[in-house]
């Protein structure tokens, strides 16, 4: 009997062992699960001017929210297209807040911004994305991301219905962004990118995206407004917008090994906080958004696990015989498609609008002449004719 | 076939045009003057709202504090001012620099062409300090104007007081983007001059600024003159009738709702009622007030010679009547405060909202788009008229009895020619003589010179009257129909670009002018009774619309004077008119005598070519 039990307490014992090692497996799983090795931020303001204190307010807490949960400067490119904590107007010189009563000061002592000023255009920041940059652009003004590489891409400015506007004279607009985005997947810049913008119609700017591995986020729909926050009236401008106000707040409870996953972030500033409906598309993006953590494109983070268990790799390493010399062998080879894109991407077809055939429309004029030279007579005809 | 080129139906048309011809000119006119008064009817209006994305809202925090200090500065200055009989220039320099500001002086002199009896000054001489209060962090390349102006007696102290107070709570704050000119001028509107001439360079009638702030973005000129108010003033009209932005006015009154002071314009309070008879009369008296100084042609505060400058300006006056609520001094410093904080977000001049508007009240306005038609529908009549004189030259002429027709073809030119010049050369002897023969007048007759100079302007004007009997003797014979008729074509259209051209510029003056003169060209013809035209030609002249406009303004303030004041005030109007157009270069003056006159003396040539 007590063999029974402790061969039963055994088998308990192994199925236990069994079942943490499953667990492990499943933690190993979910270590390897999002395919990305390191992070890369691009963050940018679009527009200047002291009234447009809240864009620059904007970026600047996401980048603080950023190199907070561990992306480190070198990794974030930040793009500030006017200088408020140095306007003659502030009345708090080399501070920028976000929030009213100056509680906190995102400006910092420890920002570093790449690309300011005039410096912020369309085509800087097709460049960036892109990689087609001079030879002697310094490595801070360059995303030199790889294949996996996740990106956040976090843009704010004034926007319409389709572009975004960039320093009061030039527009960079949604088609232009889907394609910069198709050109770096193909030529492999990105392992997953987020998308994150707060403009007024945001939600048009992610309308015309075809690449995989896309996630967006947007402040508000087409047609409507995004509004901004609150105001300061020491400084006497607006602080903040107010989508990035609940996003910051948001953050704020991030820490660098929360759990918490995009469905949290989709939920962030409802029509009741925000007076604009917020919008997202994932349609484009191939793991499930609640399975894909914050700090997998917010932070930098470097999970290590220590365990003392060993882990079965499948397909175990064999050694191969060496062929012998002389004959040749010839194989075909191909490469595989890793990522077979084809299949990846629906796209609706695009809606042509609907013309008559045109031979009906000959046959209607023909009638009508007909009908015409039947009423007022055959003698017209050779008028014509 | 097209509708004018189609003969039959070009014929048409034009039967129909001068058949009805009279009939539509009336239509018109009566259209034209309801939708004037139509303007002011408040759903017709616009309210007044903010254009200028960078002034924002009124979301500012003022904190000026030093009312009572400021208040007490002033009674200091005016001490100063009595010991020294004019402007006590040492004491504001020394103020002025003890707060920080950097002091420079202005020394200017000027002779009017004759002495000025309502301020009683002739050989003006006198300076003016301003001191520049510097942005800390920013490049000296704009700056913006608090001025107040030193005036004689009792007047303004205040207004001085409360510059130096804010110069002093200025000083302390760090956001300033643009730098700030305090500046105190003497003898108004001279003053004021000599010190823009001065800052940009144009000409010499003082000296030139040694120091400069950068092109000046907006000012404001104060008139204060009691240490507690009832309510704010705002003055809007400057020379020639320009107007600051509406922006500028829009800021004032989002501030005073903010701050809750009571706001006017044109000393009247704004009422709710609109849809009452009252209420409406009210909106009209208010926006006729500002159709009157508007027309004046002069700057009504310190501000109006701003304006040619493309620098936006305003005054505002503190008015102490007879209501429960008063407003102290820290208010009044706390609404400029919250001005100029916001003037100082701009980044470029305003230029957002109107240029060209009408206010029957604080908080609506009518934009040009829609003042425009009324003068449209004026300037239509003599179009009608011009056209309907064409047609009737263009038909060919009746036989006579005796079957002779006259043949006119080169000779029309000439006669036309000679009306024309003779009343131009009168006008050009208005404009000129009565300035330059006031010598002359002062050693034959018991006048002063200012006297001398309005009673030449008039003698003048009435002897133009005498003309056409002289001109018609200088022709050999008399005028024939072809003659008269080709000289009223030319001198409708003439009057319809003038008025044109004067309404775009100012249009409060081409509008008054349109009213009267207008129905003159209209219906004037040498066939029409003779003594009864020539009195209502008279009646609706240039002087005399003046005379009752005269009458009309003082009405409209409620302050109506007795025939023998208001022909007083007549002549001082038209003395003043004089000095405006050699000091400050107001367009009234020349353009009644010089092109007006003129016109109007064609008209008369008319009615008496026979």
């Amino acid at each position: 009997y007590v063999r029974g039990i402790f061969k039963n307490l055994h088998g308990w014992f192994i199925n236990c062992l069994r079942y943490l090692f499953c667990c492990f497996q499943d933690r190993a799983g979910q270590f390897f699960s999002s395919g990305h090795t390191n992070n890369w931020a691009v963050l940018v303001c679009t527009s200047r001017f002291w009234f447009n204190y809240r864009h620059v307010a904007n970026t600047l807490s996401v980048y603080r929210s950023v190199k907070r949960l561990g992306i480190p400067d070198s990794h974030i490119v930040l793009m500030l297209a006017d200088d408020m904590a140095c306007n003659h107007r502030n009345p708090k010189p080399a501070t920028v807040f976000s929030h009213k009563n100056m509680e906190l000061n995102v400006y910092g002592d420890d920002v570093e911004v790449d690309y300011r000023g005039y410096e912020v255009t369309v085509e800087n920041f097709l460049r960036i994305l892109t990689g087609r940059l001079p030879p002697s652009t310094p490595r801070s003004k360059r995303l030199l991301s790889d294949d996996r590489s996740n990106i956040l891409i976090y843009l704010t400015g004034h926007g319409g219905n389709g572009f975004l506007k960039f320093q009061d004279s030039e527009e960079i607009s949604n088609v232009e962004l889907a394609d910069a985005f198709e050109q770096m997947w193909q030529k492999r810049r990105y392992n997953e990118l987020l998308f994150i913008i707060d403009t007024c119609q945001g939600a048009s700017m992610y309308e015309r995206f075809y690449s995989p591995n896309l996630m967006a986020l947007a402040s508000s729909q087409v047609g409507e407004d995004s509004l901004s926050h609150q105001p300061d009236l020491a400084i006497g401008v607006h602080l903040m917008d107010r989508y990035t106000f609940y996003l910051l707040e948001f953050l704020e409870d991030i820490h660098p090994a929360s759990k918490t996953n995009m469905n949290d972030l989709f939920k962030v500033c409802p029509k009741s906080q925000c007076v604009s409906t917020p919008g997202h598309r994932t349609d484009l993006f191939l793991r499930d958004p609640g399975s894909v953590l914050i700090t997998d494109f917010f932070g930098s983070v470097r999970k290590v696990e220590l365990t003392m268990e060993t882990i079965n790799l499948t397909d175990p390493i064999e050694q191969l015989e060496s062929a012998e010399s002389g004959e040749l062998q010839k194989e075909m080879h191909t490469y595989a498609d890793q990522l077979p894109v084809s299949e990846i991407i629906h796209q609706k077809p695009k809606q042509k609008d609907w013309h008559p055939p045109d031979g009906f429309i000959l046959g209607l004029w023909t009638l009508i002449l007909l009908v015409f030279f039947q009423t007022y007579g055959v003698k017209h005809l050779k008028h014509i004719f | 076939m097209g509708l004018l080129s189609d003969p039959n139906r070009r014929r048409a048309l034009i039967s129909l045009l001068t058949r009805l011809n009279t009939p539509i000119c009336i239509v018109c006119y009566m259209a034209g003057v309801a939708w004037f008064m139509g303007l002011a009817f408040e759903p017709f209006t616009l309210r007044t709202y903010m254009s200028e994305n960078a002034m924002g809202s009124t979301m500012v925090e003022e904190r000026f504090p030093a009312g009572e200090r400021a208040l007490a500065t002033g009674r200091e200055f005016s001490a100063h001012k009595k010991r020294t009989g004019g402007m006590p220039v040492e004491w504001l320099m020394k103020t002025m620099q003890a707060k920080g500001l950097e002091v420079f002086t202005q020394r200017f002199s000027r002779t009017l062409p004759f002495p000025d009896e309502n301020k009683e000054r002739y050989m003006v001489r006198g300076t003016n300090v301003y001191g520049i209060l510097r942005a800390p962090r920013a490049p000296r390349t704009e700056a913006l104007v608090l001025s107040a102006p030193c005036s004689p007696g009792d007047n303004n102290n205040q207004a001085v007081g409360l510059l130096l107070g804010l110069a002093e709570y200025f000083r302390n704050q760090i956001y300033w983007a643009k730098d700030i000119i305090f500046l105190v001028n003497e003898h108004d509107l001279i003053g004021m001059q000599a010190w823009l001439e001065g800052y940009h360079h144009t000409n010499t009638t003082g000296t030139f600024c040694h120091s400069r702030g950068g092109s000046i973005q907006a000012a404001l000129s104060l008139e204060l003159s009691s240490d507690i108010i009832t309510s704010l003033d705002l003055v809007l009209e400057g020379l020639n009738g320009q107007l600051p932005n509406l922006d500028l006015a829009n800021l004032f009154y989002a501030f005073c709702q903010k701050i809750g002071v009571l706001c006017t314009i044109q000393g009247k309070l704004q009422r709710n009622d609109w849809d009452s008879v009252s209420g409406y009369s009210h909106a009209v008296q208010t926006m006729m007030l500002m159709v009157m100084k508007q027309a004046s042609g002069r700057p009504w505060g310190d501000h109006g010679l701003f304006l040619r400058y493309h620098i936006e300006a305003a005054t505002i006056k503190g008015v102490n009547s007879f209501r429960q609520y008063k407003t102290d001094a820290t208010t009044i410093g706390r609404l400029l405060e919250g001005m100029y904080r916001k003037l100082n977000n701009l980044l470029e001049r305003l230029h957002q909202s109107y240029f060209f508007y009408l206010m029957p009240s604080l908080s609506h306005f009518v934009s040009i788009g829609y003042y425009m038609p009324a003068f449209g529908l004026l300037a239509v009549i003599l179009l009608l008229r011009a056209l309907d004189l064409w047609v009737q030259l263009s038909t060919p002429p009746q036989r006579t009895e005796d079957g002779v027709t006259d043949i006119e073809p080169v000779r029309g030119v000439l006669s036309l020619l000679t009306p024309l010049v003779i009343s131009h050369l009168t006008g050009v002897a208005l404009y000129m003589l009565p300035i330059r023969f006031q010598e002359m007048a002062v050693e034959h007759f018991p006048v002063s010179e200012t006297e001398a100079v309005v009673l030449t302007a008039i003698a003048v004007y009435t002897a133009g009257l005498a003309l056409p009997h002289n001109t018609h003797r200088l022709l050999s014979g008399e005028g024939t129909e072809q003659g008269w008729r080709v000289l009223k074509l030319v001198a409708v259209l003439y009057l319809a670009v003038l008025l044109g051209c004067t309404a775009l510029i100012n249009f409060s003056l081409g509008f008054i002018l349109a009213l009267t003169l207008v129905p003159v060209a209209a219906f004037v013809t040498p066939h029409v009774p003779k003594v009864l035209s020539a009195f209502i030609l008279v009646i609706l002249s240039p002087a005399c619309t003046l005379l009752f406009s005269v009458f009309f303004f003082q009405e409209l303030q409620e302050m109506p004077i007795s025939f023998q004041d208001g022909w007083l005030l007549f002549l001082s109007v038209i003395s003043q008119g004089i000095l405006d157009h050699s000091l400050y270069g107001s367009l009234v003056y020349p353009l009644i005598t010089l092109l007006v006159y003129p016109c109007w003396l064609l008209f008369w040539n008319i009615l008496f070519w026979n």
